[in-house]
């Protein structure tokens, strides 16, 4: 069965015929074609497709697309400004947070959720913020230092 | 000629120049290409470990509707592999199977529930063999040969001997011998295997898009396996989501894609699950090794005798290559002199194991600085003394003819000695506390390349046209470990530009050059080298431009970078007023650059196999590691980590580290919790949960030093920076844990249970019960 869902993505309102077992990731990925979100474990494991939910960090892996229904929907795809990187972003380019860019995303929507709610998290606030994200390549201290910046980038009036 | 260079990016913290795509999501890896009526594929892989396969019935999932093709091992009768010595894997099993999860039949329908369905349709009839999941089992004499090529299921034994061992024994004063077990571990790369594959039917034409660091050896397998003409071959490889070996060789999911995509004349993408990711793993083999050191008072190693057995899993994938690796990189780390090492890689039921990063030194160098930190205390005398008594003096050749240019060992170890406090801080750390300590190596660059045609080992293009903007073309695959970005910087610092004024395209076989690939840290050195050799041609090209333009003798003419002049107190051509000028002559400028390695660096021939380790430059590594283990759990936390690299020059200084740091941290999963676990040949830990990788929160900060010993070979100096710091963590673990609690772990991973089991043995042991009362009973 498919229901009609609405769904504010990425600011913009949308409609859209959604199956009732159609995964909010496969949503965004096949159906929207915002690839941005990244599939990376069977569900669950490792954070690459986190998303935020009216602000708050989501496994979209984890969430069917027709429960959006209402709902604000933000995916990497919707950060930085004016044709610039956000904060965030800005944090993981230029302090190398990011390698092959394949949790990038995921880390970067949970960053943004947690400088959004936190705008000046501790190194354990930090942690326990980004503790259901794996990333393979960094041994994740860049990952911290690229939040860090973001942090002062926000605090100089950039958006996270 | 007289020119003068700023130095612009060399040395300096650069961002990676295709960050931008990646933090805004733009970046397109494999599974993110999405066309209209793309089909799905689904792989039906075994659940028998070992069988002979009487029949595969498909009629039920081809009568599917909504299934377009089915292919099993009967569309194929070709093989392949990495090594031309072992190409001798099927994409998909015929007559037999190997392993559990190995390719049987694939699918392609017009989406993926339907490739599902199609699946379950899929019968298999088979007769089943003995299956071995470990060396000993698969060496037994009477074991079933899983290949007939390779009788008692031995891939292939490795002998030397070199030097007077029985006298270097006897000129020792301690000697100890010791067995060390490493589990089998995982590349678990972020991006899951994917493959898309497009038919041309009209012009039987294929077109690859593959998640591969190796897209020239894909393009040799597709073209070998397809039986089509190499030429009528793409292979593209997309943004690459991490490699760490996995896909240094092609995968059966890339070969699989396409003899779907030619049997249903369309395009079929691929995106395997974690769990198939994890089956095709290629990862470290389970290392069993005895290892026996002779030592004299003053630290001075007299002999080594070596023995290593890897499970290499169903196909021999790099095997040769692993197990003589884990040999000949015995040298080149400290000066020995008599040696003997016994190597056996054995043909298991379990996936086939291939090349981790660290390709083969890790399990050997972690039993050796084990061993190494144990006869130190034995003989009271310091762990870093023993490293001290043991240095090699560069240039030089090792006893089995590796060539060493440039050694900065002392440095890194000098480093992380200051900058973690050992010397007073060592022996004084409270209970439950310790600092270990350990060194590791690894190569630039395998200097014979695995299909030796006799072409250059890399080849860049540069081409620069009216609008002056350079293109660098390379096929130097970028799988983030920042391949674009130092190539780019090496052009840019070779003609004085900008970044901007350079933009790199790589991973597209119609456009860009080819190259061997990403592995064996290969790619700064090689095709470093090469990016230089292009640049400094074009300069060549621009300054003889200028000096026409500026009536002058190219010998006079100063490069600026953005301007070119005839003498400081002329006022000069601007850079784009020079290719005005220079394409007067030719149109359109390309210019190639190549490398290639010197025969002195190719290894010897001392054994069969002797050039394996053979590179144009060493890395080294020194790691100190502290940590404070919980005797009433077993839980240890690793409090910092000091790591010293000597990557030759660090061209790019954020990059280095974060290469440095990402090994360091992926040496500390192997040492502390990851390991493939199977029942029945059934890997039960394929997702990331069972899988131990650590998380933010179990991770030190890593704190680098950066040694440059300036390789007189290396691109500016430089040498590899991604692998060699990775094999330290382990020894330096085990060696801090020793110090901490008094017990030494020789078997991977350390795990809270395996500690704890040992603290309460020895509890046991002395009488004094568990503290907590209960436990241990």
């Amino acid at each position: 069965m498919a229901r009609i869902v609405e769904v504010i993505l990425n600011g913009r309102r949308r409609i859209d015929a959604v199956p009732d077992n159609l995964l909010l990731l496969d949503y965004l990925r096949e159906v929207v074609g915002l690839t941005g979100t990244k599939t990376g474990c069977d569900g669950g494991e490792c954070g690459a497709c986190t998303v935020l939910v009216d602000d708050l960090p989501r496994l979209s892996c984890l969430t069917l697309a027709a429960s959006m229904a209402g709902r604000r929907v933000d995916t990497v795809e919707s950060l930085g400004k004016d044709g610039q990187l956000s904060a965030v972003q800005r944090g993981f380019h230029e302090k190398l947070g990011s390698q092959c860019g394949y949790c990038t995303p995921g880390y970067i929507m949970a960053s943004v959720g947690l400088l959004r709610r936190n705008p000046h998290p501790t190194d354990d606030e930090i942690l326990e913020g980004l503790g259901s994200n794996i990333c393979r390549c960094t041994g994740y201290v860049k990952i911290i230092e690229a939040v860090k910046y973001a942090a002062e980038l926000q605090s100089a009036g950039v958006e996270p | 000629m007289n020119e003068v260079v700023p130095t612009r990016t060399i040395g300096a913290y650069v961002p990676m120049v295709d960050g931008p795509e990646k933090v805004s999501g733009r970046a397109k890896y494999t599974a993110d290409i999405i066309r209209p009526g793309l089909l799905a594929g689904r792989i039906f892989r075994s659940p028998y470990s070992h069988a002979e396969i009487l029949a595969i019935d498909t009629s039920a999932a081809e009568s599917l509707p909504g299934v377009i093709a089915v292919v099993t091992g009967v569309d194929c009768d070709k093989t392949f592999g990495v090594l031309p010595i072992a190409r001798t894997e099927h994409p998909i099993a015929r007559d037999r199977v190997r392993y559990r999860g190995e390719p049987v039949a694939a699918v392609a329908a017009i989406d993926d529930a339907t490739a599902r369905e199609a699946l379950r349709r899929i019968v298999m009839k088979v007769r089943e063999l003995p299956a071995y999941y470990g060396t000993k089992a698969a060496l037994a004499p009477d074991a079933v040969a899983l290949h007939d090529h390779k009788p008692g299921n031995l891939e292939r034994d490795v002998f030397f001997e070199l030097g007077d061992i029985d006298a270097g024994f006897a000129a020792a004063d301690l000697v100890r011998e010791e067995v060390y077990n490493c589990a089998e571990v995982c590349q678990n790369q972020m991006e899951m295997h994917a493959a898309l594959a497009e038919y041309d039917a009209v012009r039987d034409r294929m077109t690859v898009h593959a998640s591969t660091q190796v897209p020239y050896y894909v393009h040799l397998m597709l073209a070998r396996v397809l039986d089509m003409e190499m030429s009528r071959i793409r292979v593209i490889k997309p943004h690459v989501g991490g490699g760490f070996g996995c896909r240094t060789e092609t995968l059966n999911i890339e070969l699989i894609a396409a003899l779907l995509a030619r049997k249903a004349h369309g395009s079929v993408r691929i995106m395997t699950t974690r769990e198939e990711t994890f089956i095709t793993h290629r990862g470290r083999p389970e290392t069993d090794i005895r290892l026996k050191i002779g030592m004299r008072r003053d630290g001075r190693i007299t002999a080594v005798e070596c023995e290593c057995d890897q499970r290499g899993g169903a196909h021999s994938g790099y095997g040769v290559v692993t197990i003589l690796y884990a040999g000949s990189m015995l040298y080149a780390i400290y000066d020995l002199h008599s040696v003997r090492y016994i190597g056996r890689r054995a043909l298991t039921n379990t996936p086939p194991c291939g090349a981790f990063r660290g390709h083969g030194t890790v399990d050997i160098r972690f039993a050796f600085e084990s061993l190494l930190d144990q006869m130190a205390g034995e003989l009271g005398l310091d762990p870093i003394a023993v490293r001290r008594a043991n240095y090699m003096t560069a240039p030089t050749f090792t006893d089995n003819d590796l060539m060493v240019n440039s050694y900065g060992l002392p440095e890194c170890v000098d480093w992380v000695e200051r900058a973690s406090g050992w010397r007073t801080r060592k022996g004084t750390l409270p209970k439950g506390k310790g600092l270990g300590f350990a060194c590791s190596h690894y190569i630039s660059g395998a200097s014979k390349p695995v299909n030796w045609t006799g072409e250059p080992h890399a080849t860049v293009k540069l081409k620069l046209d009216f609008d002056g903007s350079i293109v660098l073309l390379t096929g130097a695959a970028e799988i983030g470990q920042g391949s674009s970005t130092v190539l780019v910087q090496a052009v840019a610092e070779v003609l004085g530009l900008d970044l901007a004024r350079i933009r790199i395209v790589t991973g597209d076989s119609d456009v860009v050059p080819k190259d061997n690939g990403s592995y064996s840290s290969r790619v700064t050195f090689m095709v470093g080298n090469a990016a230089i050799a292009a640049a400094q041609e074009l300069k060549r090209v621009l300054v003889a431009a200028a000096a026409r333009k500026l009536e002058a003798k190219p010998e006079d003419i100063e490069c600026l970078g953005e301007l070119y002049r005839a003498g400081a107190q002329d006022k000069g051509v601007t850079f784009d007023e020079v290719v005005t000028e220079a394409l007067k002559d030719s149109g359109t400028i390309t210019v190639t650059g190549n490398y290639s390695t010197i025969p002195e660096s190719h290894g010897g021939k001392k054994y069969r196999g002797a050039a394996i380790g053979g590179t144009m430059g060493y890395s080294y590594s020194a790691q100190v590691v502290e940590v404070s283990v919980d005797e009433g759990t077993g839980v240890v936390t690793i409090d910092k980590v000091w790591v010293a690299h000597d990557c030759g020059k660090a061209l790019n200084r954020l990059t280095v580290e974060g290469q440095v740091q990402g090994s360091v941290w992926m040496g500390m999963g192997q040492a502390m919790s990851e390991e493939a676990g199977y029942h029945d040949g059934l890997m039960v830990m394929a997702n990331m949960l069972d899988y131990r990788v650590p998380t933010i929160q179990d991770s030190p900060p890593i704190e680098v030093g950066i040694v440059e010993s300036n390789d007189p070979h290396g691109p500016f100096g430089a040498k590899e920076a991604g692998e060699g710091s990775l094999a330290a963590f382990l020894p330096a673990l085990t060696n801090a844990v020793a110090d901490a609690i008094g017990i030494r772990f020789n078997d991977l991973p350390v795990t809270p249970d395996r500690v704890f089991e040992a603290i309460e043995k020895r509890r046991r042991a002395k009488g004094t019960g568990s503290p907590k009362g209960n436990a241990g009973g």
